[in-house]
């Protein structure tokens, strides 16, 4: 006869051996890439240009570059993406054009990176001429962002209960107030949530920047938003795979300082989101 | 007696669903109107027909008039946020804003514009008064509406509606999700506040209906059967099934 709690035991195992098993690759990079580059890390590394064809010298330069892509790309892609969001939320009703729209959403979330630098190449860069810089890579980083923005945007917005709606308006107090005062505020935490994560994957990208604004070796900092600029992910792509001989510990203090700036502010949505939760009383 | 408000043919339909059939009714100033009826008889969309809260829901549409003093609140060119700040509503389920005691009945004031500080607080205390909540939480008026009872939070409610200086108060089953002491204190407040505005309350409990309101409408399948003096829709009603609905037969 069989012995159900050794099936009981088997099964648990192997959801536990599965389980573990997500665990065990994200620990296994942290770790390798902390012991292989921490001995880099210091401040003449965080805080110095590249030199001798960036097989020493510092990062400084490619820190600033995704800094100020980072930024560019939320500066677009906030203001777009909370304001359709808001549309999509309060607003639209069912219908077809709104269909199409949700579905370019989604789709527009399952391109694959490097399609929107090709994209960026012939828009911002060709067709608009700005040129490999800053505006170009941001714009493009931005769009590529704007489903993420959207997405959890709109989540947050439909989590504020209906009841707030009604009674609000019920007040005498017209709809765009309502959003104002009442749904936007009680939103705030997941919009936040949701474009500190767009922030982070727009740190992580190289094929998004590749054509539009990465530097390959530019050893000042940029002058102008029409200006080049270098940036982590390519940079790590360049000393580990296009420069001869650069030393192991620079190639992984720079992952290192990369995985931490994304970790970092997946860290702070983490926060807000839990802060959010137990404040929250509905 | 002058009338407040009052309902001509009014038809109303969600999609192909007729809610509302042929609605007429004049509701008095000064007056509570119960209004009784078994479930998805139509109380609840008529009470929201009065200050148009029908209007977000998708594919509904009316026909005939609701009009509040003599001004037809379905008319195209009437400011509908203006009619529903002359028509207060309350809620079902209780539903203070994530926000302080304070700023919850400050709420309606504070986005109508209104900067005077002294004045809002006044305001506040007034309508607090009126809700008869102020005594229970005058010491902690920062504090937050979700640290309230059950039954303070619906008078809380009932303050924030005050507040905005309604001229009719619409109250959709205010206590059917308060204990007995609770409710005791809703129905007392009512009756309190009959003499400055006019009430118009959906409920589901027979005794209650009999015990606050000066008139009594009863409605079915969308229907209004039955409109009269409480008193006699309570023993002597025109119809057998008003008689039957009443002394539970079914419903």
């Amino acid at each position: 006869m069989r012995n159900p709690y050794r099936t009981q035991k088997i099964a648990f195992s192997l959801l536990f051996l599965a389980t573990l098993l997500i665990v065990v690759p994200v620990g296994l990079i942290v770790i390798v890439i902390i012991f292989k580059g921490f001995p880099a890390i210091n401040w003449q590394f965080l805080s110095d240009i590249p030199r001798q064809g960036m097989r020493s010298g510092g990062i400084f330069p490619a820190i600033i570059g995704t800094l100020y892509l980072v930024a560019g790309a939320i500066i677009f892609a906030l203001p777009i993406g909370l304001l359709a969001a808001i549309y999509l939320s309060e607003y639209s009703k069912e219908n077809v054009l709104n269909r199409i729209i949700r579905l370019a959403i989604i789709n527009l979330s399952g391109v694959p990176s490097v399609v929107y630098g090709l994209f960026g190449l012939a828009l911002f860069v060709v067709f608009f001429k700005f040129g490999a810089s800053i505006l170009a890579g941001s714009l493009t980083l931005g769009i590529m962002i704007l489903p993420v923005i959207i997405t959890t945007s709109r989540e947050a917005l439909e989590s504020v209960p209906d009841s707030f709606r009604e009674v609000s308006l019920s007040l005498g107090v017209s709809k765009w107030q309502t959003i104002r005062h009442i749904v936007l505020p009680n939103a705030i935490p997941g919009i936040l949530t949701g474009t500190i994560l767009g922030l982070g994957r727009a740190a992580g990208e190289t094929a998004p920047i590749l054509f539009t604004v990465a530097a390959f070796y530019l050893p000042r900092l940029p002058k102008s938003i029409f200006d080049q600029a270098m940036a982590l992910p390519y940079h790590l792509y360049v000393i580990s795979t296009q420069v001869p001989n650069v030393d192991e510990k620079i190639r992984y203090g720079t992952a290192l300082v990369l995985l931490a700036l994304v970790l970092f502010m997946n860290l702070v949505a983490i926060i807000i989101r839990y802060q959010f939760r137990r404040r929250k009383k509905w | 007696m002058d009338i407040k408000i009052r309902a001509d043919k009014f038809n109303f339909f969600y999609n192909e669903t007729m809610a509302l059939k042929n609605i007429s009714m004049n509701i008095f100033k000064n007056t509570v109107v119960g209004i009784i009826g078994p479930s998805g008889c139509g109380k609840s969309t008529f009470l929201r027909s009065i200050n148009r809260m029908n209007d977000v829901i998708f594919g509904a549409r009316h026909e005939g008039d609701i009009l509040i003093d003599g001004e037809n609140i379905y008319d195209k060119d009437i400011d509908v946020v203006g009619i529903r700040r002359r028509i207060g509503m309350v809620f079902q389920k209780s539903n203070p804003f994530p926000k302080s005691i304070f700023d919850n009945v400050a709420y309606g004031l504070k986005i109508n514009g209104i900067k005077d500080r002294s004045y809002i607080a006044q305001k506040v205390e007034k309508s607090l008064q009126d809700a008869a909540l102020w005594n229970e939480v005058k010491d902690r008026l920062s504090k937050s509406a979700f640290d309230l009872s059950g039954g303070q939070q619906q008078r809380l409610c009932i303050a924030r509606a005050l507040a905005v200086e309604p001229e009719v108060l619409l109250m959709d089953e205010p206590a059917s999700a308060l204990d007995p002491t609770a409710t005791l204190k809703i129905e007392e407040l009512i009756h309190e506040l009959k003499s400055k505005y006019s009430i118009i309350i959906v409920t589901h409990n027979m005794q209650q209906a009999a015990r606050i309101s000066d008139y009594t409408a009863f409605f079915m399948m969308g229907e209004l059967l039955e409109y009269d003096i409480t008193s006699k829709v309570f023993t002597k009603p025109s119809k057998k099934i008003t008689e039957d609905y009443i002394t539970g037969r079914f419903g």
